[in-house]
């Protein structure tokens, strides 16, 4: 396949970062690993590296966004590069300007890393073909298509609670039609090795042949949290729906909405996840999001060392041809 | 190669303790290099009765040669169970060759607070320094040409190990 093609390099190693599909279980590895070992800066008196001095990133975000923009330049700067940050869709393609003329200016600046953001499906890979060879490319969400560094913090959250996948039950809830957080999940827990990946939703929220995926499909929220060990529930987006997929925001917090009481079909241990932000009393209730086993912070957290992670290691593909291990 | 690793270590712990009581240091902190400088801290904690826990770091985010050869592949995470500020720490790795791990260190120490004063210890100094770096302890001296590269196993049992490069 040629998407995969593109964010590896001839050895094999990431050099974009565009979609978990098509990746092997040790880049996933790799990432959560080198995460993994970025996570303690946090807690140091200076919370910096001098890995990516002097390099510059761009966050290009077509849509709005501020929790994933935001991890993204704390990640780089973190890192100790210089941070651009660009609301393209509030600027040069108001007045006209094509996606590849806004490439070729931002070119012109001599950045590193474009970190892209945008409501098409397949902008970031686009943009990954016609960057010149030394620019890394990221993708931070394109359509309903892939957010794969959403999905790598959040299979680096269920890490950090359970040792190991093969055994695990993940029931990823809600809106998976609109969500590209669920497709990359579900690719990174498939490649891991998870032991059953369920979608929970109404069939009007649900992508045509979504057992292709390699998922279990439920249409009922008891059965489908019943013995899970990871729950993910995912935002209602209500400003991407037209026309009539929901009854009413009510009946679907009804039927899907999880509640202390749902949450006991699950296992006593499982932890609750959520890429944010949440709609509080529509998919989540209020007592679940806040409670003992809600990990939705800690998810946001995480994010910013596993940006880090790929950060370092796409740049550091495109620094040096091949690394000759002494 | 058959070099006496545990030798090497006792007289480290001897050349280590008397140094510390030269310089009148009581509470000594060790912070081993991973991979091979972590087993050799642990040895010598050992050796030297040390309570105080052991730190590690890894210096691949601190390395001088990230724009040339990326990053490393296996990272391993930077433990510092301690606070730093005002410590005597000890620096331990296996082989000391061009200084730039250390250099390396020593920046990732004092993003984490101000020593009170850091000593180096590496079990081998091959020779090849290319920063005005120099180890206070030492196991043994080696010369080396420069296709040829000397490693430690372990952790169980030390070995040095001596190959020559893939050219």
């Amino acid at each position: 396949m040629s998407l995969t093609n593109i964010q590896l390099d001839n050895h094999g190693r990431l050099r974009h970062f565009l979609t978990i599909e098509g990746l092997q279980r040790q880049h996933l590895v790799e990432i959560l690993d080198t995460a993994e070992s970025l996570s303690g800066v946090a807690e140091r008196r200076v919370k910096k590296l001098p890995t990516l001095r002097g390099k510059t990133v761009v966050n290009m975000f077509f849509e709005s966004s501020t929790r994933t923009r935001t991890t993204f330049e704390l990640a780089a700067k973190r890192l100790s590069a210089d941070v651009l940050n660009l609301s393209i869709s509030t600027s040069s393609t108001v007045k006209g300007e094509t996606l590849l003329d806004t490439l070729r200016n931002i070119e012109a600046m001599q950045c590193d890393m474009f970190v892209v953001r945008h409501a098409q499906s397949g902008t970031a890979e686009f943009i990954a073909r016609h960057v010149k060879p030394h620019i890394a490319v990221l993708n931070a969400g394109d359509g309903r298509h892939a957010h794969p560094t959403q999905a790598m913090l959040d299979v680096f959250t269920i890490r950090r609670h359970k040792l190991d996948f093969a055994n695990l039950r993940v029931a990823i809830v809600g809106d998976i039609l609109h969500s590209r957080v669920a497709r990359s999940q579900i690719h990174a827990l498939n490649i891991l090795g998870a032991g059953e990946v369920r979608v929970v939703a109404p069939k009007t929220l649900l992508p045509a042949c979504v057992e292709t995926l390699g998922v279990q499909v439920f249409h009922d929220l008891q059965p489908g949290l019943r013995d899970a060990d990871v729950i993910i529930m995912l935002r209602l987006q209500r400003e991407r729906m037209q026309g009539a997929l929901l009854p009413s925001a009510q009946e679907y917090y009804q039927q899907y909405g999880l509640t202390e009481e749902r949450l006991a079909l699950a296992n006593p241990d499982a932890i609750i996840m959520h890429p944010g932000p949440i709609n509080r009393g529509m998919e989540i209730d209020s007592a679940v999001a806040d409670g003992p086993r809600s990990v939705i912070l800690e998810q946001v957290t995480n994010g910013i060392a596993v940006r880090m992670a790929i950060m370092s290691i796409t740049l550091g593909t495109h620094t040096h041809p091949f690394r000759e291990d002494t | 190669m058959q070099v006496d690793t545990e030798r090497l270590l006792n007289a480290m712990a001897k050349d280590l303790q008397r140094l510390l009581e030269e310089r009148g240091i009581d509470h000594p902190t060790l912070v081993g290099l991973h991979t091979g400088g972590v087993w050799i801290a642990q040895r010598l904690q050992t050796l030297l009765g040390i309570p105080e826990p052991l730190g590690s770091l890894d210096i691949s985010f601190y390395r001088d040669d990230f724009s040339r050869l990326g990053m490393h592949p296996q990272v391993k995470p930077s433990h510092l169970p301690f606070d730093v500020d005002g410590r005597h720490i000890i620096l331990v790795d296996d082989v000391l060759y061009t200084g730039r791990t250390v250099r390396a260190a020593l920046n990732e120490l004092f993003d984490y607070g101000r020593p009170r004063s850091v000593l180096l210890a590496a079990l081998v100094d091959r020779g090849g320094r290319e920063l005005p770096i120099e180890a206070n302890v030492v196991g043994t001296r080696l010369t080396l040409r420069p296709d040829e590269n000397i490693k430690l196993s372990g952790p169980e049992p030390l070995q040095l190990i001596l190959k020559k490069k893939l050219s």
